[in-house]
């Protein structure tokens, strides 16, 4: 399978076992030597050599190889998580070039093995990836290239909306339910001569019934939680053809394969980063080529004052870490230490550090990552800051540097990769079949052009009228479209009730 | 390869063959960027699957650096930060492309030939290029950074570098000069003038294409001219000269009479431009509406006295309206033929650009 020269073959062996002895434990990791072009074709492709059909693969293709033949970016390295690991190498790099690729992948192998957010994901992606094209073909064969592409289309505006942690939840099979609880709504009687005075037959009468109805209601409700997965729940209850549901099935299983990938991009890219730089400058590297590795590896690890450089991040978070935990810069007694000039001097000479990596690669994600390992000295060290847009001078400016701001700042992004949490609310909304999605609005709103277009595919799916409440320029609104029109509405106080009895007592 | 048939699809996408519902979502992107800073971007046309996500201008992002508050950060670019991308790790290294080389890039792909400006009279100077760094060469040219780096190298390569005391000392053998030869700079002078029909029915669309159109011609004729003016006319019944912000702002409502750009560019030719030592380059944009067959008569006219002896070449691209086109592409063609002094470009779209370009630089003249 692997086409490598023998000059190559061997520095691939030399650096697998230098790796091997650092304690990376990687999957099988085959590097193929491509062109380019075949580059540019297989990243378009997410990396495999076959996907199913579909136009958005060869807009990546064409920015891909147009960019570089335009010498405006090239791509370094690929590497798929399967069992075994696929790499590529570009023809034509540079000796020290491909080497650093190789070091870089085997961090990336390590990885995809190790971190428990990786633990569900389908390790012969490859054969599942070859099979879903054919299937897509099949189906373009049968039912014309135009219908399958336009469903496609669809189902891709809506691939977003999946519960990225539900692989990791155990789900039984029924859920179980509490049992009905009587509520308590007698008062507590003392005597009991009082009894019918304190709670009057009538009134618990009253009461019961109306506890009935609650119950039946909530027992009506569908789905009876909010549900996150909304493919799934589309899947399932949305009035679809046969090979809808499967183009649609299709579409889902390959956006939870890559979503490991978004959950733990900085880790990822920090590992690896983190792995070449160290197995480069200590074993790999020969004399003359230390400049134009060191060169490189600058180049990657810029990070511009208006953008996010997860190599970078990452690379220096692990580096953090592993500082901290062999000078024993943790724990209470170190937290509480006020004085600056003792926190600095700080080593206990604990040599805990390259343990403690190998545990933070093996259960974060990057928002557990931020959120346990990004400390106020780091920050200020590596000089982060916040920027917002600014209405009036309409432009990015720089905020703020306080720790606080920027932590959040960073998670917030993290969280769900920065895309808006929708939920299916209620599937019979109005009592009319009708389909309330809720947007759990945290402080920004959506893009309204992108959210009425995206709605109106979900109608495309549900084919009834779909509706989504959000909060938008600070109010509480309800987005319609009935299959004609898109309307607006604005909704009361208490927000959004799929309650279909809101309107007629608000109205 | 498969790939090629989901490129097509996407091309017929962007051009509208199939699929009308997703021209909508065709972005052409910054075709130029900044013009002012010299610095470009090359056109991608993307499609835009929509989807729920927030609107981009209401997040922030975290960066890094000494920043004030206030301070300008600049864009941050497509989607910023947090677009945690799903695709298997890429380096993207992002290289900046000078004018220069763009016209490069642009001589390469439509394969122009080089200009050969007219006249004999003029003198070519020579200019020293650098164009390396040799073992070898006069102090003066001495290159410090790779003079250090090969110093560098060495002392590390031999063990004497200590990184606690980082002093490197370059010995003759580590010595680089840069290196130059002298190469032929032709120092003609030329102008180009540009002409466009602002009336009613040029929309914003077209007129973008000519802005467009008129960044690559200057691109291309500035690698070969040092000294290249550029003027402007605007006119519907009437010509003007205007700057170059006004040119492309303007618009009128009204009819169309081509002769008087025509006109006008002919006084600023005689006035300012000598036509044995300048090369001249007019350029005429419009949607092929003329007012009369006798301006059109005039206008053809002017071309065979006065325009076609005394330019480099005359250059007129027809723009595509949604009012339809006129008459005028047809009657030049009737009229010139396979004249090599003359250019005639039909520009139906966007996509078109590429090709009209070629249609007007392609001759070498």
């Amino acid at each position: 399978m692997a086409n490598l020269t023998p000059e190559l073959e061997a520095e691939r062996k030399r650096i697998c076992q230098i790796a091997k002895d650092a304690g990376l434990d990687c999957f099988e990791t085959i590097f193929e030597l491509i062109t380019y072009d075949q580059i540019s074709q297989f990243a378009a492709y997410g990396g495999f050599p076959v996907r199913y059909p579909h136009w958005k693969f060869g807009m990546e293709y064409e920015h891909l190889s147009k960019s570089y033949e335009y010498g405006l970016s090239k791509i370094y390295e690929m590497v798929i998580n399967t069992d075994p690991c696929y790499a590529y190498l570009m023809e034509g790099n540079a000796m020290m070039d491909q080497k650093l690729v190789m070091a870089h992948v085997y961090g990336h192998c390590d990885f995809f093995k190790n971190n428990i957010w990786f633990s569900k994901t389908n390790r012969k992606m490859m054969d599942q990836m070859a099979n879903h094209a054919t299937r897509i073909r099949r189906y373009m064969d049968r039912y014309g290239q135009d219908t399958v592409e336009n469903f496609i289309d669809v189902c891709l505006s809506l691939e977003n909306l999946i519960d990225r942690y539900s692989p990791y939840v155990e789900k039984s099979v029924t859920k179980s339910q509490p049992p009905p609880q009587e509520k308590n709504y007698l008062l507590k009687v003392e005597r009991e001569y009082m009894r019918d005075y304190i709670n009057p037959p009538a009134f618990v009468e009253e009461q019961k019934l109306k506890a009935q109805q609650e119950a039946q209601e909530k027992a009506q409700r569908f789905p009876r939680e909010p549900e996150k997965d909304v493919l799934n729940f589309f899947i399932h209850h949305a009035p679809l053809a046969d090979w809808q549901v499967d183009v649609l099935t299709i579409i889902r299983d390959e956006a939870y394969y890559f979503s490991p990938q978004g959950m733990t991009k900085t880790m990822n890219e920090g590992w690896a980063s983190y792995w070449h730089s160290k197995l480069m400058t200590t074993k790999i590297l020969n004399d003359s080529e230390i400049i134009d590795f060191a060169d490189h590896h600058a180049g990657t690890m810029a990070m511009a004052p208006n953008g996010y450089n997860p190599y970078k991040v990452g690379i220096e978070l692990f580096r953090d870490i592993e500082e901290r935990w062999n000078k024993g810069q943790f724990g209470r007694e170190f937290e509480e230490c006020d004085d600056v000039k003792e926190r600095k001097h700080w080593d206990k000479k604990l040599g805990l550090g390259r343990d403690k990596i190998f545990e933070v690669r093996k259960v974060c994600n990057d928002v557990t990552f931020i959120d346990q390992f990004l400390t106020e000295d780091f920050c200020v060290r590596n000089k982060l800051f916040v920027y917002k847009f600014n209405k009036k001078t309409q432009k990015f400016e720089v905020d703020k540097s306080n720790f606080k701001a920027i932590k959040s700042q960073l998670l917030f992004h993290m969280t769900n990769f920065g895309q808006p949490i929708i939920r299916i609310e209620d599937a019979n909304f109005e009592n009319r079949g009708e389909l309330l999605l809720n947007h759990l609005h945290e402080g920004i709103d959506m893009q309204p052009d992108f959210m009425s277009e995206t709605l109106k595919n979900v109608y495309k799916l549900w084919n009834r009228p779909v509706n989504i409440a959000t909060i938008m320029d600070e109010t509480p609104q309800l987005f319609r479209f009935d299959g004609k029109e898109y309307t607006q509405h604005k909704l009361t106080a208490e927000g959004p009730t799929p309650n279909p009895s809101t309107e007629e007592s608000s109205g | 390869m498969a790939i090629r048939e989901d490129q097509n699809r996407f091309r017929d996408i962007v051009k509208g063959r199939v699929k009308e519902d997703l021209r909508k979502y065709v972005s052409n992107g910054e075709m130029i960027g900044k013009r002012e800073d010299e610095f470009v971007k090359i056109p991608l046309p993307r499609i835009d699957i929509p989807n729920f996500r927030y609107g981009p201008k209401q997040s922030g992002g975290v960066g890094q650096g000494e920043g004030q508050p206030g301070q300008d950060v600049g864009d941050p670019g497509e989607g910023g930060q947090g677009q945690a991308g799903e695709a298997p790790g890429e380096h993207m290294v992002e290289v900046e492309l000078s004018m220069e080389e763009l016209a490069e890039i642009l001589g390469e792909k439509l394969q122009l030939p080089r200009i050969e400006p007219k006249g004999h009279k003029n003198i070519d100077s020579l200019k020293t290029k650098f164009t390396g760094i040799a073992p070898v060469g006069p102090e003066g040219l001495r290159h410090f950074k790779s003079s250090y780096k090969s110093a560098l190298k060495r002392q590390i390569g031999s063990g004497t570098y200590n990184a606690e005391e980082p002093l490197v000392l370059p010995i003759r053998r580590d010595m680089k000069y840069k290196s130059f030869k002298k190469v032929n700079q032709p120092q003609t002078q030329a102008v180009i003038i540009y002409m466009m029909d602002v009336s009613g029915s040029m929309g914003e669309e077209q007129k973008e294409i000519v802005r467009l159109e008129s960044f690559w011609i200057n691109t291309w004729l500035k690698k070969h001219y040092k000294g290249l003016e550029t003027r402007f006319i605007i006119h519907d019944a009437a010509a003007k000269e205007v700057d170059e912000d006004t040119f492309f702002r303007t618009s009128e409502s009204g009819g169309t009479l081509i002769s008087s750009a025509y006109k006008l560019c002919q006084e600023i030719i005689q006035a300012d431009y000598p036509t044995n030592e300048w090369n001249i380059y007019p350029f005429h944009f419009s949607d092929g509406d003329n007012w009369s067959g006798e301006d059109t008569r005039l206008c053809v006219k002017m071309l065979q006295e006065f325009f076609l002896p005394n330019c480099n070449v005359f250059g007129y691209g027809q723009v595509e309206s949604k009012y339809g086109s006129g008459q005028f592409l047809k009657d030049l063609q009737k009229e010139f033929g396979e004249d090599e002094r003359i250019t005639l470009s039909q520009i139906e779209s966007r996509d078109k650009i590429l090709d009209s370009i070629k249609d007007f630089l392609g001759k070498g003249r």
